[in-house]
């Protein structure tokens, strides 16, 4: 079992979680993800990490509630423990001599561009942070950005913190103006398809972190499999960055709806079952 | 020729003894759920042998002088002194010679391919049925684990030497090493990448052929000799093979990490929703429970017609999978004929009295969809030409053939190829050019004390071969791990 040693409420539905995992924190590097299952009858479910500590030996991750394992987890406080953690997993991200790279991160994905944007910083990199979200509410991380020191553009959907304006507006700007040479992009399918189309307007290249369904998370099952430019690849052993001009977007965005009435399904099942319970 | 080859042969007391009689018969058989009933269940397909039933079978035995059974056999059995045991009723003892050679008999009873192994060889064979050894091996190891746990025939753990090993993948070569180690005396740490241990035995094969419960019995009784289980370590990722020499203080270490990644046929459309690999079917099916969803939260499409495209175990295992899941209908295509599928006779005949419908000689050429999901599988006629390499005759197109089979699910079962994770971990570690791992006859690598076995060294095989592999190894790891320094 993986104990958890810490939680947070980030917003109405986004929490921060930190379990000990010894073996892994003392592995993990920016961009790479495990693979967590709550109990017994669980699902395997990959997520990224936000942080990790080796000396701690406490990794930590952002999720939010969309399905019944973030539910469920949601519902886990600090003395519960996870059944099972497994990582690192996929290819860490590379930060090393990228010059003047911009990071997106979108919604939940800025837990992921947290550390990605530190390695690059400690790489070398002039790193300028693009943090995106609906509303001001689930916008995340903003402090922790600050303290990195590099230079941060806060936007959202309805203006209600920062600009108000979607991410692929700043990122167009840093294109067209010729300050940065390449982007990485993390966050929600759709929003890491336009950064990359916005990129590839300017010729700027454009790394993008994906997200698709997996079940072993070590490349056996193919669950993952992507395709980049016209062949087929496993975002779990591949992965699961990819270059984003050659990620075929439509498919990825059709593979992850595969099992959307089950997961329904399995959400609504799970509600009641807590609702039951607390009366 | 062996003596005892002539008919009726070398029975022990020779002459027209009852025993003879027995040996003409057909063999006994074993009692299974009707073809109706069981595509409604995960149950197990074939239900093992009464006691009367395994004496019954053993009794049809010759004993000849020569056993040519014995060479059949991967790990080399002394079957017919199992047999003789149980003919004397002696089960105990019988469970006592198997597990000289083999520690999962009621696992190997069930998925060895015995009729092209031990019962092919079978004297009585030549002229009338083979002993079902295989059914009696079923038997005995059912029966030992139908014990309690201290009556069980548990194999002696030598004195403690000292020295440790790491055996990487708890699959049919894992056990098998690990098994062996810790019998000669060494500390044994196994390490499993996904959460639950067994490997191929627990995500690969179903329910229905090989229970899960049975695996797990056979791996309590590992760790009841001592065997430290891990799970949830991916070694390449977790740990590297440095790590476990270096800091870790693993004197050896098996590499029995299983064949791993699916191959795709590389046609259109097979990134449609609704193409699975024959793992990813399986793994949510076996390893995750799937197939009891919403009670278990993994998912799994449960298509109403579905093609199975491979002509293998795991071909046959999709398939029967998909009919207990709901299906109702299940297509087999194969491009070559029945002839040359290298199921086991076995598994196609379930497969084909449950109602698996045999497409032979059709190669798939593309998946086709609408709106993001599979619609059908477009299939090319082929013919038999010239025998290739592998001595089978290989399929040539028919032009002009095409036709579609209308379906929502396809499942590819061709074949694995190597997973990388751990040699990309490993610089040192030789591989072929297809990325298996080169060993030597005792398994050894190109590494110092580095010893691997199974799918990751030979490709897919079965899982007695992989058990031998482990086996093999472990006799060289317990020389390495004893060597004068």
């Amino acid at each position: 079992m993986f104990p958890i040693v810490h939680k947070r409420r980030l917003s109405r539905s986004v929490y921060e979680m930190g379990v000990q995992a010894p073996a892994i924190a003392r592995k993990a590097k920016a961009g790479q993800f495990f693979i967590l299952r709550t109990d017994e009858e669980g699902e395997r479910i990959p997520l990224t990490f936000s942080d990790w500590d080796p000396e701690s030996g406490v990794i930590s991750f952002i999720f939010m509630r969309v399905g019944k394992t973030t539910h469920q987890l949601s519902h886990l406080e600090t003395g519960d423990a996870l059944a099972d953690v497994t990582g690192p997993l996929g290819i860490p991200t590379h930060v090393d001599g990228l010059g003047r790279v911009a990071v997106v991160g979108g919604g939940v994905g800025a837990a992921v561009a947290y550390p990605v944007a530190r390695a690059m910083q400690e790489a070398g990199s002039d790193v300028t942070v693009v943090l995106g979200a609906r509303n001001a509410d689930l916008l995340i991380l903003e402090e922790e950005f600050r303290s990195l020191g590099v230079d941060l553009i806060v936007v959202t959907d309805d203006g209600s913190a920062g600009r108000k304006a979607l991410v692929t507006e700043p990122l167009r700007e840093l294109c067209e103006t010729g300050a940065i040479d390449s982007a990485m992009a993390i966050g929600p399918t759709i929003m890491m398809r336009f950064c990359a189309e916005t990129a590839a307007e300017h010729g700027v290249p454009c790394v993008v972190s994906l997200n698709p369904i997996m079940v072993d998370g070590t490349g056996m099952c193919g669950s993952c499999r992507v395709t980049v430019g016209g062949e087929t690849r496993f975002a779990c052993v591949d992965g699961p960055d990819f270059d984003g001009h050659e990620v075929d977007f439509e498919e990825l965005m059709s593979r992850q709806r595969v099992y959307t009435d089950e997961e329904r399904l399995a959400d609504a099942e799970y509600t009641e079952e807590c609702s039951c319970r607390l009366e | 020729m062996p003596a005892g080859v002539s008919e009726g042969g070398d029975a022990t007391s020779g002459g027209d003894t009852p025993r003879r009689k027995p040996s003409r018969a057909p063999r006994t058989p074993m009692p299974e759920q009707s073809p109706v009933e069981r595509r409604g269940n995960f149950d197990e397909v074939t239900l093992g042998y009464s006691p009367e039933e395994a004496v019954a079978e053993a009794e049809r035995c010759l004993q000849c002088k020569n056993p040519t059974c014995i060479e059949g056999c991967p790990v080399n059995i002394d079957i017919k002194s199992f047999l003789a045991r149980v003919i004397d009723g002696d089960f105990h003892g019988g469970v006592e010679v198997i597990k000289v050679k083999n520690v999962l008999p009621s696992v190997c009873g069930r998925v060895c391919p015995q009729e092209d192994q031990c019962e092919v060889v079978c004297v009585l064979a030549k002229k009338y049925e083979p002993v079902a050894i295989g059914r009696v091996e079923r038997f005995l190891g059912d029966f030992d684990l139908a014990c309690d746990i201290e009556a069980r025939c548990h194999p002696e753990v030598g004195e403690p030497t000292g020295r440790s090993a790491a055996i990487v993948g708890s699959g049919p070569a894992g056990l098998a090493c690990a098994q062996e180690l810790a019998r000669l005396g060494h500390s044994v740490a196994m390490l499993e990448g996904l959460h639950a241990p067994g490997g191929v035995l627990v995500y690969g094969i179903p329910e229905f052929r090989l229970p899960k419960d049975i695996v797990q019995a056979e791996i309590d009784a590992l760790i009841e000799m001592g065997v430290e289980l891990r799970t949830n370590v991916v070694v390449g990722k977790t740990v590297t093979l440095d790590e476990l020499m270096g800091e870790e203080g693993f004197g050896t270490v098996f590499i029995g990490s299983g064949a791993g990644l699916p191959v795709f046929l590389g046609i259109p459309g097979e990134n449609l929703n609704g193409v699975y690999s024959a793992n990813e079917f399986l793994t949510r099916n076996n390893l995750m429970k799937a197939y009891l969803f919403p009670e278990y939260d993994t998912p799994i499409w449960r298509g109403r017609k579905i093609a199975v495209v491979g002509g293998g175990n795991v071909a046959m295992d999709s398939a029967r999978t998909a009919l207990r899941l709901g299906a109702e209908e299940v297509f087999l295509v194969y491009r070559r004929s029945e002839e040359e599928m290298p199921a086991r006779a076995e598994e196609v005949e379930h497969a084909r009295e449950e109602g698996v419908e045999f497409k032979m000689l059709c190669s798939p050429a593309e998946v086709t969809g609408r709106d993001g999901w599979v619609t059908g599988l477009v299939a090319t006629r082929m013919e038999l030409g010239e025998p290739d390499d592998s001595g089978r005759r290989s399929p040539v197109c028919v032009m002009g053939s095409d036709f579609e089979i209308a379906c929502d699910t396809v499942i590819m079962a061709v074949g694995t190829r190597a997973n990388p994770l751990i040699s990309d971990a490993a610089p040192g570690l030789e591989l072929t050019d297809r990325g298996y791992i080169v060993t030597g006859d005792d398994g050894s690598t190109s590494l110092p004390g580095v010893y691997a076995g199974g799918d990751i060294v030979t490709g897919a095989a079965t899982v007695i071969e992989a058990m031998g592999a482990g086996k093999r190894a472990a006799t060289a790891m317990d020389a390495w791990l004893q060597r004068p320094r």
